[in-house]
């Protein structure tokens, strides 16, 4: 009798346990989030309608929604540079209302300074190190999206997806608990986007970040996310989440991952079979 | 014979390096027409002097052995050096008070309320309108033309500067307040290298105005300066080859001074903004 009891206790702590952790482990939680904007005649637009979700720690979660349907907005609430009508923004228990450098926005035309060499913007975050530590921390963030050779090169010497490693190695230099990726190889031709990709998931397998990413482009989310969120038309809402249970490297062509993408697309109101 | 052969293989050479150089031929091109130009130009002032037996208006020549004179007995270097000291001091100090004065107005909303209207009414009033009010504060020495230079040319920089902050991309004010930057590395590695583009514009702009006026100024009271050696060239005999020849010197001069400004556009720091 006795070990029964004692065994129930001990079941009952390791759920309380598991659901502690559980709480602990999620990085960001979003709570109902409103915004509307008040358009030129006054009336008021509403652009995210009531969003909920949340983030575990070293997850990669997608957000794919029509364009125009406020998935910006969304990601400018959650990384903090604008505040939400209603809502809250939850990082590590704390409500966020201002962005820092714990979570660090990529956004899709990018913001390396064109005045500062490459070494220069990687450094630019760097506060707290000595001037030589920190060329040193640069020099191998650098190397890391490989970009050795090119630390005294200005941006306008650089071409687009080495102006997107240089962004990349910026964020990752300060070591960011989360990043925030707004359809950040859109500006980039087909192929050097698959490229970046790939890079991307190298880093990520090196360095634990916590990834939000945002985009259009259904295959760049299989590719790269554990989970998916299909987002409605505006005002958005979260109308689907799929779960990516691909192991990496991920063969985008298999079976399964087309399956998904179809089911996707489907959410997103477009019908393709066989393509 | 062979050392003429020599020189004549090394001016061969020569040409040829140049021939070569296919950036500089594309310059001698693209300044070809414009020496064209000049030369018909001074053609015509020629013809029409010998034509109409002008005594008092001179041809190129007597300009040139005007000019020649001047160099001979060292007035023009006093002239130039002196109207070139008093731009320098009006203009330095214009960009001292002008650039913390633009960034302060462009970045602080209150700043910029409570002063460019009135900016926005000195700047249109002609430097030639303050002298009498100059020659009242400062009398007719060095002070009256330095400080004309000085009003003339601070306010295009002030509103150059003032724009510059204002137009400053969100997103790289986004990408500082994202890493959470002090206000010191803000403003030394953001707001300024951004808006120094701009700044070098105003600065241009500026020198040209302030050689514009130094010219005016100095042909009331002064003893020297290029503005004085034209008014006294007039004055003291009728002397107009001497009149032009300061003219096309504060022409050249002129051009040399917005050349030096546009080497500035060169620098590695802000050649992003102009194109590579």
């Amino acid at each position: 009798m006795g070990i029964e009891t004692e065994a129930v206790g001990g079941w009952r702590l390791a759920v309380g346990k598991k659901r502690i952790r559980e709480m602990q482990s999620s990085k960001i939680e979003v709570r109902n989030i409103r915004k509307g904007f008040a358009k030129d005649d006054g009336t008021a637009l509403n652009v995210v309608d009531g969003v909920s979700f949340s983030v575990r720690d070293g997850e990669f979660v997608a957000i794919v929604g029509p364009s125009g349907c406020g998935k910006s907005t969304l990601m400018n609430i959650i990384s903090g540079f604008v505040q939400p009508d209603q809502g809250a923004v939850i990082i590590d228990g704390q409500p966020r209302n201002k962005p820092n450098a714990k979570g660090i926005l990529i956004s899709q035309h990018g913001s390396v300074f064109p005045w500062l060499t490459v070494r220069e913007n990687l450094m630019f975050g760097l506060n707290g190190h000595a001037p030589a530590n920190k060329a040193e921390l640069a020099d191998h963030y650098a190397a890391i999206v490989g970009l050795t050779g090119f630390e005294k090169a200005y941006p306008h010497e650089l071409s687009g997806g080495m102006l997107k490693r240089a962004e990349l190695a910026r964020a990752l230099v300060v070591k960011p608990e989360v990043l925030y990726m707004d359809e950040p190889f859109s500006a980039l031709d087909a192929l050097m986007s698959l490229r970046m990709r790939n890079e991307l998931l190298r880093i990520l397998a090196k360095e634990r970040h916590t990834v939000m990413l945002i985009t259009h482009d259904v295959e760049e989310a299989i590719h790269l996310a554990d989970r998916i969120m299909v987002l409605s038309p505006r005002p958005t809402r979260i109308q689907a989440t799929f779960d990516v249970p691909f192991a990496h490297p991920r063969r985008l062509s298999s079976p399964e991952a087309q399956e998904l993408r179809v089911a996707i697309l489907r959410e997103l109101g477009v019908d393709s079979y066989g393509d | 014979m062979g050392e003429d052969r020599l020189a004549y293989a090394r001016m061969v050479v020569e040409v040829e390096s140049l021939i070569e150089n296919k950036n500089d031929m594309r310059k001698v091109q693209q300044t070809l027409p414009a020496l064209a130009v000049l030369a018909v130009l001074i053609a015509a002032w020629w013809a029409s002097v010998a034509i109409t037996k002008s005594v008092i208006f001179p041809s190129p020549w007597q300009v040139v052995t005007g000019t020649i004179e001047l160099i001979e007995d060292g007035t023009l270097w006093m002239h130039i050096g002196a109207s070139l000291m008093r731009v320098g001091a009006g203009f330095l100090i214009a960009v001292i008070v002008a650039i913390p004065l633009g960034l302060w107005m462009g970045w602080v909303k209150g700043a910029y309320a409570t002063l460019n209207p009135l900016f926005q009414i000195l700047r249109p009033i002609s430097p030639i309108a303050w002298i009498p009010i100059a020659i009242l504060w400062f009398g007719v020495g060095n002070a009256s033309p330095i400080y004309l230079i000085f009003i003339s040319s601070v306010f295009p920089m002030i509103v150059q500067t003032t724009v510059g902050v204002h137009t400053i991309e969100k997103r790289y004010l986004r990408a500082a307040e994202n890493f959470g930057v002090s206000r010191y590395a803000l403003f030394t590695q953001v707001v300024i290298p951004a808006v120094l583009p701009q700044i070098i514009v105003g600065m241009r702009i500026g020198l040209g105005v302030a050689w514009l006026v130094v010219v005016a100024a100095e042909m009331i009271a002064l003893r020297s300066g290029l503005g004085y050696m034209i008014m006294d060239s007039r004055n003291a005999g009728n002397r107009y080859d001497l009149v032009i020849a300061g003219m096309i010197i504060i022409g050249l001069i002129g051009l040399l001074l917005d050349g030096t400004m546009r080497m500035l556009e060169g620098l590695k720091l802000v050649r992003w903004r102009y194109g590579h």
